[in-house]
């Protein structure tokens, strides 16, 4: 019962990853015994099953995942999202209004409008129906300030670090409030457009080289080197 | 157009452009040329020159297309007007509607259309230059692209030709050996499963010419499935060399 990879190797589609008594994990299926690869990925075993970290792939919602998003359509009871995935989302008028929703007495435009951009969290989703948000809890709603950024969904873990070492030491760093939408978007808040521009490069950095060991001290330096060079131009 | 040559094969069993018979042309590929779609590739085969787009999983527009069960594939085959040596009318013949459909279904077996109901994904393949055999070009790069847009996939289909010239099987037909040769046998593969997803023929073969004309496509299909998953794992080399 062989396995046909090394950790970390790179698979495409279609690559046989193992062969018996392996159960499929992450982006890989399994025919006739053997376990293949579905996506291009890293491949790595763990207690008999085989996961292939993907490189390349879209959000999938899940409930209970933050995400952030734009509002595209205000409909007769709530609003259209975009989160980013092949499904839009819904918000519902009762959950943002947190009271009965009378639509004599509510312009839905006056609260939220399309291309309004929310910090949400995933209420509802399965295969037949489009997944619905919630802002009724605290720190969710409607976003006033900061920017904006995309990653690849896959990219946020790496992004968040072991037990959230990465992100927090981007936090410090940069004096900046970072909110990671597990749909790949990013909320980046800080005092001034410098630090959000700085958290951003090191966010950047982090896509680019997520792969790479010892990320998080790389980072560290880096942002430390940057926030020495503005001072220095000033002077 | 100059006149018919008298053999397609000459005395030392080569062929018009130097090939041996069972020789493949020779092959380009590229990964994520287009930064506005989800996935792209590129190919060049022989003298064809292919771009391939791919969009999608998204919402399926017009929304009654959509399928309550499963991810709807849309394929588009289009040649562009310059593509061939007469300017081609750019609206879409009865021949480029009838090979979408028949990429689309030599690649709907490769995907797990069933992970994503009610979604749709796109599919644009744009013949920049054609010179015979660019059905099975399109399918590989297709398939390539739709790997790109992080597709989940049983494998990647490659496809390849053979047919008969001058009483001989040969393989990879270019476009005048498919327009004077006797028959020209397509077939789109999945190496890994060993499964064929698209044959046709266009001529007339006895059963064993059609056999060994399957045979040389599939060798040439196992030779290009290589170059493809190369191809693939070159535009995410760089983040591996990093590591190392």
């Amino acid at each position: 019962m062989p396995t046909f990879f090394e950790k970390k190797q790179l698979v495409t589609p279609g690559e046989l990853l193992a062969e018996g008594d392996y159960l499929p994990g992450d982006n890989t299926y399994l025919e006739e015994n053997k376990v293949y690869a579905q996506r291009i990925g890293l491949v790595d075993c763990e207690n008999k099953r085989v996961n292939v970290v993907a490189l390349r792939a879209f959000y999938v919602p899940k409930v209970g995942d933050l995400v952030i998003g734009a509002v595209i359509e205000v409909g007769f009871n709530g609003w259209t999202v975009d989160v980013k995935s092949p499904y839009t989302a819904l918000l519902r008028a009762s959950d943002v209004l947190s009271r009965p929703f009378k639509p004599q007495n509510d312009e839905l435009s006056q609260v939220l409008s399309a291309g309004d951009l929310i910090v949400a969290k995933i209420a509802s989703y399965d295969r037949a129906h489009d997944p619905q948000l919630t802002v009724s809890e605290p720190g969710l709603g409607k976003i006033t300030r900061g920017q904006i950024m995309r990653v690849t969904p896959t990219k946020i873990p790496r992004v968040i670090g072991k037990k959230g070492s990465m992100i927090s030491m981007i936090k410090q760093e940069t004096n900046c409030q970072i909110i990671l939408g597990l749909n790949g978007v990013i909320l980046v808040t800080g005092k001034s457009p410098e630090d959000e521009e700085l958290a951003i490069t090191a966010i950047r950095k982090i896509e680019e080289e997520s792969h790479t060991t010892g990320l998080t001290d790389r980072i560290t330096q880096f942002l430390k080197e940057q926030k020495v060079k503005p001072e220095e131009k000033v002077e | 157009m100059n006149e018919k040559p008298e053999k397609l094969i000459d005395k030392k069993g080569l062929r018009l452009d130097g090939r041996k018979i069972d020789e493949l042309r020779p092959l380009k590929l590229e990964v994520g040329v287009l930064p506005n779609a989800d996935g792209s590739a590129y190919i060049e085969h022989g003298k064809n020159k292919i771009l391939v787009g791919v969009f999608g999983p998204r919402e399926m527009h017009p929304k009654h297309l959509s399928m309550a069960d499963r991810m709807v594939i849309r394929c588009r085959y289009h040649m562009a007007s310059f593509s061939v040596p007469e300017r081609k009318s750019p609206a879409p013949s009865r021949r480029e509607v009838e090979l979408g459909k028949v990429i689309r279904e030599s690649l709907e077996p490769s995907v797990f259309n069933d992970l994503y109901p009610r979604t749709g994904v796109d599919v644009f393949i744009e013949v920049l230059q054609a010179d015979g055999g660019t059905r099975c070009a399109s399918i590989t790069a297709a398939s390539l692209a739709l790997a790109d847009a992080g597709i989940p996939m049983r494998d990647l289909v490659v496809a390849c030709a053979a047919g008969k010239v001058d009483d001989q099987v040969v393989l990879d037909l270019m476009d005048e050996e498919d327009k004077l040769g006797v028959a020209d046998v397509p077939v789109a593969y999945m190496p890994s499963l060993n499964a064929i997803t698209l044959l046709q023929m266009d001529g007339i073969l006895t059963p064993e010419e059609l056999e060994k004309a399957i045979n040389m496509a599939m060798d040439g299909c196992k030779k290009i499935y290589a170059m493809q998953k190369e191809a693939l794992k070159t535009k995410y080399m760089t983040v591996k060399e990093v590591e190392e």
